[in-house]
């Protein structure tokens, strides 16, 4: 899939011409360059790496340096392959928003969700708790209730839903529309929320 | 607020400078546009303001109540959506909070606001 490397501003609200006001999020995207490309003959898939965000030198370690250096670009803080670019790249060359998307288009975003910590089962899992505070209901409101039978299986099974870290993974949200792009700002609106915190990098798929 | 959100919100900053200055108790005429198939109206929709809320935001609205055949009928309004054509503040009122709920309750005399006179420093009031 084509896309390109951004990250996550923040949301707001737009208008629509019909006057519907549609939650948004704003991702700042590209330029992103090209910074090696992946053909049959030599890596057996044909795929695109982009690199976005700037890193100071010192941070990049040497073999990277020498990467970065092939594409004849400063060092770049994320790099994401991407597959089925129809256009065919050199390295160096650099991809704007306006290059990649359109206004309508749907799209696919990919981010990292906001770690929650140490989470019970109803917020981890959506259980719906015990239920009612009365009918000699105690202090389990929120716990998990029965977890597997007595004599038998007489054992938990593998992968029953509990309590446990959450968030923190990565996240994709499909079939996004983008409702506006701005190239001189390289901005990228787009209806709805996307997973991950205000600064996070995101992969945008079209 | 990051500048690159204001950026995208540009649109609502320049409409909200398009539009009066009004309160809670003032009475206006809202212009709405009314799409009729392919035809678009403008409907107006006149009543005192009974609210302001999130007032500073996008996603800022009014309610305006009137009185419509002896039945009371609020409207709540996006104050920045492109199918609110116009505002015109028709009367200034005088009330001492900002959200007028107790009007509900009342009919006739009771249901009336004080007028409030412009100060001198003020904009002056759209016929």
């Amino acid at each position: 899939m084509s896309g390109l490397i951004g990250k996550k501003i923040g949301m707001t609200s737009v208008y629509n011409a019909d006057g519907q006001a549609l939650a948004c999020t704003v991702i700042e995207t590209g330029p992103c360059v090209v910074t090696q490309v992946r053909t049959k003959d030599k890596d057996g898939y044909e795929a695109v790496q982009l690199g976005y965000g700037e890193k100071k030198e010192k941070h990049a370690n040497k073999p990277m340096l020498g990467h970065f250096k092939a594409a004849n670009t400063t060092p770049k803080r994320k790099l994401v392959e991407f597959k089925e670019f129809e256009q065919s790249f050199n390295l160096g060359d650099t991809l704007q928003v306006a290059d990649v998307f359109g206004e309508g288009d749907f799209v696919d975003v990919v981010g990292t969700a906001k770690g929650r910590g140490f989470q019970g089962v109803v917020k981890r899992h959506g259980f719906g708790g015990v239920g009612g505070q009365t009918h000699g209901q105690h202090n389990r409101g929120r716990h998990p209730g029965s977890i597997g039978a007595c004599s038998f299986p007489s054992r938990v099974f593998k992968g029953l839903r509990m309590a446990g870290r959450m968030g923190g993974n990565r996240v994709t949200v499909q079939n996004l529309r983008v409702l506006r792009v701005l190239p001189e700002q390289n901005l990228l609106v787009i209806s709805g929320s996307i997973p991950g915190a205000k600064n996070s990098f995101v992969i945008i798929e079209k | 607020m990051s500048e690159l959100i204001k950026l995208v919100e540009a649109d609502n900053a320049q409409r909200r400078t398009a539009l009066p200055v009004f309160r809670a108790g003032d009475t206006v005429n809202v212009h709405v546009k009314i799409r009729e198939g392919a035809k678009e109206r403008i409907q107006i929709f006149t009543g005192t303001v009974i609210q302001r809320r999130n007032p500073n935001t996008g996603g800022e609205t009014f309610t305006v109540r009137k009185i419509s055949n002896g039945i009371g009928v609020e409207r709540i309004f996006p104050l920045l959506s492109p199918n609110v054509d116009k505002i015109d503040v028709v009367r200034l009122g005088k009330v001492r909070r900002a959200r007028l709920f107790y009007l509900r309750g009342r009919q006739g005399k009771a249901a009336r606001v004080k007028e409030r006179i412009a100060k001198p420093t003020q904009v002056a009031v759209a016929a």
